[in-house]
């Protein structure tokens, strides 16, 4: 079943929804910077929303005061994408729209600055923290579904990195069994210490903007990103430019909780899943957006796949020079870039890879094209071995 | 009103207080006067390699050892069972100890409670011990987490027209989060559900999404573990199918405000066999 990208926005280091996303795309311009957030002392590099600090929640929904909701606040309020919710609450009813988003640390920073906060370490959290409206990994769809006042089904996907991909499919299985009308799908993912720290315990952290596919790449940028869709059923006449949801693949590695497969076998077979869901050959995707994060073996594991599953020349780059590693909200947010380059028919080539490393073969794209584009596909793995890969596409 | 999604219940694995396992839980949920709470021995997840092994949190046992169980009665080859996994939040201990590490001054985290911080950390274990490549997802809906799960798992398993196992597996956080977000107890429940029907079939169960006022249990010890832990929502549903006389047909599980996930049961062969 196709769904319609009905409306689609996003808001990350590159700007505030479409418009400002697409001109930092347009102009190959990185989001990315040194890291300033909060009290890091971690000599990396960070893609920040800057302005979040004054984003105020209305006052009904104040317990769900955070960053991570606050972000998720900006980035529904751009493009017409709240209008098109309330739209499509009126058109299908409040209980026929669900709500299916990835995070993979929702307001995991609150939880860190009240832990901060205790006397001498020890003792109660302060009265301030908020489980429920903050930490807790569903308080971005509880957020958006009081938001909205929508009464349907609502979840959060918590599968790492993959997280908001995933959510298309869980969209597009739950229309197909006629239990919704439309979707509300998308990620939200914050900065916060426990991602900073953590991926720098792992060594995962680039001290540099990350180089996605490069000789010398040395690890990720983080990031943070809200990106939303709204998707319904395509109609019988598409408006002109309309975007496609084609098909969704998941698989999981089962290999390793935080290394890929090394020969990439759990994306193969999530990007062979996708164009079976698609009805598409490899020769129909004319541009595959990479998970791409720049880490050594990730980049060629990818690879790998990519070249096993489409050969060697269909154009890919990965956007996480631009953006940073969004984590849960990547899927969603390079889902948005995805539609954007088949609405400006224009493939995005990747930020700071200077030298291409000789051992990939995928056909890496270091400067934008203009070429007609009909169908493209973007990656998504997660720790836990967690694959997932989304075709979209024009009729 | 919403439509109506049928499945196949093949397999039921069940890990509480009180309640190890579903064998030896059958008869005390049909007889809820013989059932007493009781401390939660978890076991230790033989089926994972032992660098694994050690690695793992309460949550990640809770959830392989009743994912294991409800397998084996479906019969299934876990090695290729789509899966689905439903717990309100990560392991509780390492993300405590993460907080605790982060409000310190030199913020150090052992990168092996990083990785195992991710809300997927369950399903991903699983797939390593399990050897299964198949799609597999990890999600929530706070105290609605159980039925987020089973709809999830019904609505793969009819698109699909495929079998699905379903994990929802809480485990409580140390204080000072538990005073935050107060659970009572470990909690775990696995399920096998398919579209089609087999020889393997226990119940029929057709979900519908309404605004029915979700089930209570009449008795109190049961009544207090099902709001105790999210995965223990389940308790309406695993208590008809203990077979307890006079127990009603259908039951109205907690999802969330206004939406309900609301399981009409049909028994097919001997409940709690």
């Amino acid at each position: 079943m196709n769904l319609l990208l009905s409306n689609y926005t996003a808001t990350s280091c590159l700007g505030v929804g479409l418009d400002a996303t697409w001109q930092a795309l347009q102009a190959q311009r990185s989001g990315l910077k040194p890291c300033d957030f909060e009290t890091v002392t971690l000599n990396t590099h960070i893609g920040e929303v800057p302005g979040l600090d004054a984003v105020t929640l209305p006052s009904s929904l104040r317990v769900f005061d955070c960053r991570n909701n606050r972000l998720a606040l900006l980035a529904l309020q751009q493009d017409g994408f709240a209008q098109a919710v309330q739209q499509a609450a009126q058109q299908y009813g409040a209980g026929r729209i669900g709500i299916f988003l990835g995070t993979s640390t929702s307001g995991m920073l609150q939880t860190e600055l009240a832990y901060r906060a205790r006397a001498g370490g020890q003792g109660p959290l302060p009265a301030w923290f908020d489980y429920d409206g903050t930490q807790s990994t569903y308080s971005v769809a509880a957020f958006v579904r009081q938001y909205f006042e929508l009464d349907g089904p609502a979840v959060v996907v918590s599968t790492a990195c993959s997280s908001s991909s995933k959510v298309f499919a869980n969209a597009q299985r739950m229309m197909a069994c006629g239990l919704i009308d439309a979707a509300i799908v998308g990620g939200v993912d914050s900065l916060c210490l426990t991602t900073l720290y953590g991926f720098h315990s792992l060594q995962l952290l680039s001290e540099r903007p990350c180089a996605p596919y490069d000789a010398s790449r040395n690890g990720i940028s983080i990031g943070e990103a809200a990106a939303f869709a709204l998707l319904t059923r395509a109609p019988a006449q598409l408006p002109a430019g309309a975007v496609l949801l084609r098909g969704v693949g998941e698989s999981s590695d089962a290999h390793h909780m935080s290394s890929p497969h090394p020969q990439g076998l759990g994306a193969q077979l999530a990007m062979r899943a996708a164009l079976q869901a698609a009805g598409l050959a490899a020769a129909q995707i004319d541009y595959v957006n990479l998970h791409g994060t720049a880490t050594p073996s990730n980049d060629a594991a990818e690879d790998k796949a990519v070249c096993e599953v489409l050969g060697t020349s269909t154009p890919c780059s990965s956007t996480k020079g631009h953006t940073g590693h969004t984590l849960g909200a990547a899927g969603g947010l390079e889902a948005v870039i995805c539609a954007l380059a088949l609405r400006h028919q224009t493939l995005p080539g990747g930020c700071h890879t200077d030298a291409i490393d000789p051992q990939l073969h995928a056909a890496y794209l270091r400067t934008n094209r203009s070429a007609p584009l009909k169908n493209v596909l973007s990656n998504s793995f997660g720790f836990g071995g967690s694959n997932s890969c989304l075709i979209l596409g024009l009729v | 009103m919403s439509k109506e999604l049928s499945v196949y219940l093949e397999g039921v694995g069940l890990l509480g207080p009180g309640l190890p396992g579903w064998p030896a839980a059958t008869p005390l949920l049909a007889t809820p006067a013989t059932y007493a709470r009781a401390l939660l021995d978890i076991p230790s997840p033989d089926c994972l390699p032992p660098a694994e092994r050690r690695r793992v949190g309460a949550q990640v046992k809770i959830a392989l050892t009743v994912g294991r169980e409800a397998v084996a009665q479906s019969q299934r080859d876990a090695g290729t069972l789509t899966n689905v996994f439903s717990a309100s939040s990560g392991d509780g201990d390492n993300s405590h100890a993460i907080c605790e590490a982060l409000a310190r001054p030199d913020r150090f985290i052992s990168p092996t409670r990083f990785h195992n911080a991710v809300h997927n950390a369950a399903a991903g274990y699983w797939g390593i011990a399990m050897k299964c490549m198949a799609p597999s997802t990890s999600l929530c809906a706070h105290d609605g987490s159980f039925a987020a799960g089973l709809l999830e798992a019904a609505v793969q398993a009819c698109s699909a027209q495929t079998a699905v196992l379903l994990v929802a597996s809480d485990t409580p956080y140390p204080e000072p989060l538990n005073s935050a977000r107060p659970l009572g107890c470990s909690f775990g429940v696995g399920l096998v559900v398919a579209a089609q029907r087999s020889e393997r079939a226990i119940a029929r169960l057709r979900l519908s999404l309404t605004s029915a006022t979700p089930s209570v249990l009449p008795e109190a010890a049961l009544e207090s573990l099902r709001t105790d832990a999210p995965a223990a929502r389940a308790l309406p549903l695993l208590q008809w199918l203990a077979g307890g006389a006079a127990l009603p047909a259908s039951v109205h599980l907690q999802y969330l405000d206004g939406c309900t996930l609301t399981v009409e049961l049909e028994n097919i062969r001997g409940r709690g066999a």
